[in-house]
């Protein structure tokens, strides 16, 4: 295609605004905490030993998570079976969930006195140990897997059907398949699911301890949090942060180095059909793996459910008021994401050469939430109470912590509605907003239905930045869950965890639907 | 005339009083989490004071009782804050050392604590013993540290980085053990199941069967006794004797109306914010006779010595008692 200068088209521009206010709302609060400290203050031993720590667990996690979900992602691919669209809402659960209930819910199962080590007794044999690294990969497959899985099927789903089709007539056996498609797809779409796992699991800090066993298990997030809490070392926090922007850049160039773009040409958006190569094995294995993987993702989520069931017609009001004022912060923090994200997915999608900017995105996961809410903090201290504002900035912290999981979804949905319907578009003189509407965005419905349900569901389950700010009359429905856990009322909390989960699930259900009205899957 | 003009000026002056009295002082007081919340001391505290001060008691609630230090430091000379109430004796060294606190010039009395107060910038409110609970039917309870770490008792304990419990543990170990603090550690590895960020999770994963002892307060037991009507809940009592966490309040030197603060200081002192503690924050009031205290509280474990560092002590020693004990649990 021949290379001129164009105008920037208004859908640039916003793109662009986009990117600025993103980038000014991770490293302005960076900054303030940088200002603040009057500079870098050095590192402990014990910091090189939580940086080494950190890595080696995101690392494991995210290669784990995303070899564990090829296999399910491609059953749920090539299989159509009924409950099929319930089952991948409800197996996204864990990675919605505050961390306090996703780690009871796993010791429910693998825990010393769970049902694993209570069935392993009963036969006879020896305990098995959920406490050290091996539990803290664990816990992260078990957050971490559904986003892999669901990453991963928006790859496989994105393969049109008449290409399929060809396939067919072309008489492909199950290795041809994988040649042609499988491979190319899962190199385009692994690179950035292990990158935004790694991301996440980087600034795993609960998990990571309650799970890890001790001092040894230590991430740089708590020692972000010890730098702030128990030094009240600014300097030594704003490093540890700059530290982790450093991870995730390596990590984004690393990624950004393997992925490559898979080329499936155009299609018609027919409805997805069954792949070739279909064996007796191949049956066997998509069932095996799907029941494998609803059993480890949903026991833990049942075992939590049957704990606190009971207690959630008897929560006190402020539960509920608690509740709606999540409900509301979610819409809100979703609606923010949304505008921030579809623009730059459109300004990332319309030219090549400008994958970079998606890092842009990815950053806000990388960047300690402490380290934002303290920065923030600082910033809007000296102009009105921070208090009026925590709602406000706890919707901004969550939407940005949302950003990467929907450039994700939507960044290759929108390249590839460029490279398939762009052209046809050029030729019919569409420019800016009519060109989106009419040939990109139809394109993106189904990862913008999956990312904005991942974004409200994220910011209802999300404990963050809230508890910093907090003030008498503004809980949000995590924080009223640990205050309960905090008063002893374990069932009251177990009945807040119950409400929670529905809650989350309900959200993501919700916009995930939305996004596959009329789609065949 | 000038009979007129002066009751035209009385009655000014009296409306502009009266327009100074609508308007109410208010009282900002900063305290953790669980104290603010609807089951906290926070409420009934709210309401008991409002009826003596004819003022508007606001408490603003962050984390605990570290994070509102870090809170206090944050914000620094442009505080709103008049009052802190909840550090504890590990913490108040820092907020002196950092200029946030003016002396309180009160004379407490009636304090009921085991151990003497004269400290210029704080009053204690509350207090406990840090204790190891445990289920009623366990059986060789251990008797102190050393026997601990020779049983194979399961324990979980908290983060002393992240959370005012854990760092409570390796003060008590350090003032119960000195020099031979790391190996009491060392033996004690091998029964520390995991180490959580607070106390909240620690405590879960004990109430749902994941160890059989869980590091918290002596007076545990006493909320599932009368909020839960269980007794199937207890404490270890360790020969070493108990270490104290002692919660308390302090002006700050931000304070809008330092007679206000000091007021409330003194009500935090006094029967009827004393008798709300024990149980809304489930620990012992610093100024109460033990008769005073609900039915329960007579069943609790009581220590035979009673531990603490002074807090110029524990905060200088803090640092290498940490070393100490990430260097014995990480092997």
């Amino acid at each position: 295609m021949a290379k001129r200068a164009q105008p920037v088209t208004p859908v640039q521009m916003t793109g662009w605004i986009m990117i600025l206010l993103v980038v000014l709302a991770i490293f302005g609060p960076l900054g303030a905490v940088l200002y603040r400290a009057e500079g870098f203050s050095d590192l402990r031993p014990a910091d090189w030993a939580a940086v080494r720590f950190t890595l080696l667990q995101a690392a494991l996690s995210a290669a784990l998570s995303c070899l564990v979900a090829i296999p399910v992602a491609r059953a749920l691919a090539r299989r159509r079976f009924r409950g099929r669209g319930a089952y991948i809402s409800l197996m996204g659960a864990p990675f919605i969930l505050p961390v306090i209930v996703a780690v009871m819910g796993l010791l429910a199962i693998f825990g010393r006195a769970g049902w694993l080590n209570t069935a392993l007794e009963g036969i006879g044999a020896g305990q098995i140990e959920i406490y050290g690294l091996a539990g803290v990969v664990l816990a992260h497959v078990f957050l971490n897997l559904p986003l892999a899985t669901r990453l991963i099927l928006q790859a496989w789903l994105a393969v049109p059907s008449e290409r399929i089709r060809l396939a067919h007539s072309l008489n492909f056996t199950a290795r041809d398949m994988r040649r042609h498609f499988v491979w190319p797809l899962l190199r385009a779409a692994l690179p950035g699911a292990a990158m935004v796992i790694f991301l996440i699991c980087t600034t795993s800090f609960a998990v990571a301890l309650i799970l890890g066993g001790g001092p040894s298990a230590t991430t740089i997030e708590l020692a972000i949090y010890q730098a702030f809490r128990f030094d009240f070392d600014l300097g030594r926090a704003a490093l540890l942060g700059v530290i982790q922007v450093a991870i995730c850049v390596g990590a984004g160039l690393v990624a950004w180095r393997f992925a490559t773009a898979a080329e499936f040409g155009g299609g018609l958006d027919r409805p997805a059909m069954a792949w070739p190569g279909d064996s007796k094995g191949a049956r066997f294995a998509d069932r095996a793996a799907l029941i494998l993987a609803g059993a480890f993702l949903l026991l833990p989520l049942a075992a939590v459910t049957g704990e606190g069931i009971g207690a959630v017609a008897g929560l006190p009001l402020s539960t509920w008021e608690a509740a709606l004022r999540s409900i509301l912060l979610a819409l809100a923090s979703t609606a923010l994401a949304v505008s921030l994200a579809l623009p730059i997915a459109l300004l990332i999608a319309g030219k090549s050469g400008r994958a970079g900017l998606e890092a842009v995105g990815l950053l806000s996961i990388a960047v300690s939430p402490l380290v934002i809410g303290t920065g923030l903090f600082l910033i809007v201290f000296p102009v009105v109470n921070p208090v009026a504002l925590s709602l406000p900035i706890t919707g901004l912290v969550n939407a940005l912590v949302a950003l990467p999981f929907l450039l994700r979804a939507l960044v290759p949905a929108a390249r590839q509605a460029e490279a398939t319907q762009g052209r046809l578009a050029d030729a019919l003189g569409m420019q800016g907003f009519a060109r989106s509407r009419h040939a990109i965005l139809p394109r993106l419905r189904r990862p913008l239905g999956f990312g904005a349900g991942l974004a409200a569901a994220f910011s209802m389950g999300d404990l963050g930045v809230i508890a910093l700010f907090s003030a008498q009359g503004q809980e949000t429905l995590p924080l009223e869950m640990y205050r309960l856990f905090g008063s002893y009322r374990t069932n009251d909390a177990q009945g807040a965890a119950v409400l929670l989960m529905a809650l989350s699930l309900g959200m993501f259900w919700l916009f995930d639907r939305g996004g596959r009205v009329n789609a065949a899957t | 005339m000038s009979l007129t003009n002066t009751t035209i000026i009385a009655a000014g002056l009296t409306l502009l009083g009266g327009a100074a009295i609508a308007q109410t002082p208010v009282l900002t007081v900063y305290t953790y989490d669980s104290f603010a919340s609807d089951w906290g001391p926070g409420p009934a505290v709210e309401l008991a004071f409002e009826e003596i001060c004819a003022c508007d008691l606001q408490f603003t609630a962050t984390g605990d009782g570290a994070a509102l230090l870090s809170r206090l430091r944050l914000e620094g000379a442009r505080s709103e804050a008049d009052v802190v109430l909840g550090l504890d004796t590990n913490l108040t060294t820092a907020a002196v050392e950092a200029g946030l606190m003016a002396e309180h010039g009160l004379t407490a009395e009636g304090l009921t604590l085991p151990v003497d107060w004269n400290d210029p910038h704080f009053l204690p409110f509350d207090w406990g013993y840090f204790a190891f609970v445990h289920r009623a039917d366990m059986e060789d309870v251990p008797g102190n540290f050393e026997e601990l770490a020779a049983s194979d008792a399961s324990i979980v304990i908290q983060d002393p980085r992240s959370s005012t419990p854990g760092l409570g543990l390796l003060l008590w170990v350090q003032n119960a053990y000195g020099d031979e603090a790391a190996t009491v550690w060392e033996g004690l590895a091998d029964n520390v199941v995991t180490v959580t960020p607070g106390w909240s999770e620690a405590y879960g994963l004990f109430l749902d069967g994941e160890a059989d002892m869980v590091l918290s307060y002596t007076t545990s037991p006493a909320y599932h006794l009368i909020a839960e009507e269980d007794d199937s809940y207890a404490t270890a009592s360790f020969s070493e004797g108990h270490y104290m966490q002692i919660e308390v309040g302090g002006v700050l030197h931000t304070a809008d109306n330092p007679e206000l603060a000091q007021q409330f200081l003194d009500f935090m002192v006094s029967p009827a914010f004393q008798a709300i503690i024990p149980e809304t924050n489930w620990m012992y009031p610093a100024a109460l006779s033990a008769d005073e205290l609900p039915a329960g509280f007579d069943t609790l474990t009581q220590p035979e010595e009673a531990l603490i560092y002074p807090a110029e002590e524990a905060a200088a020693i803090r640092d290498a008692a940490l070393d100490t004990w990430q260097n014995a649990l990480s092997q």
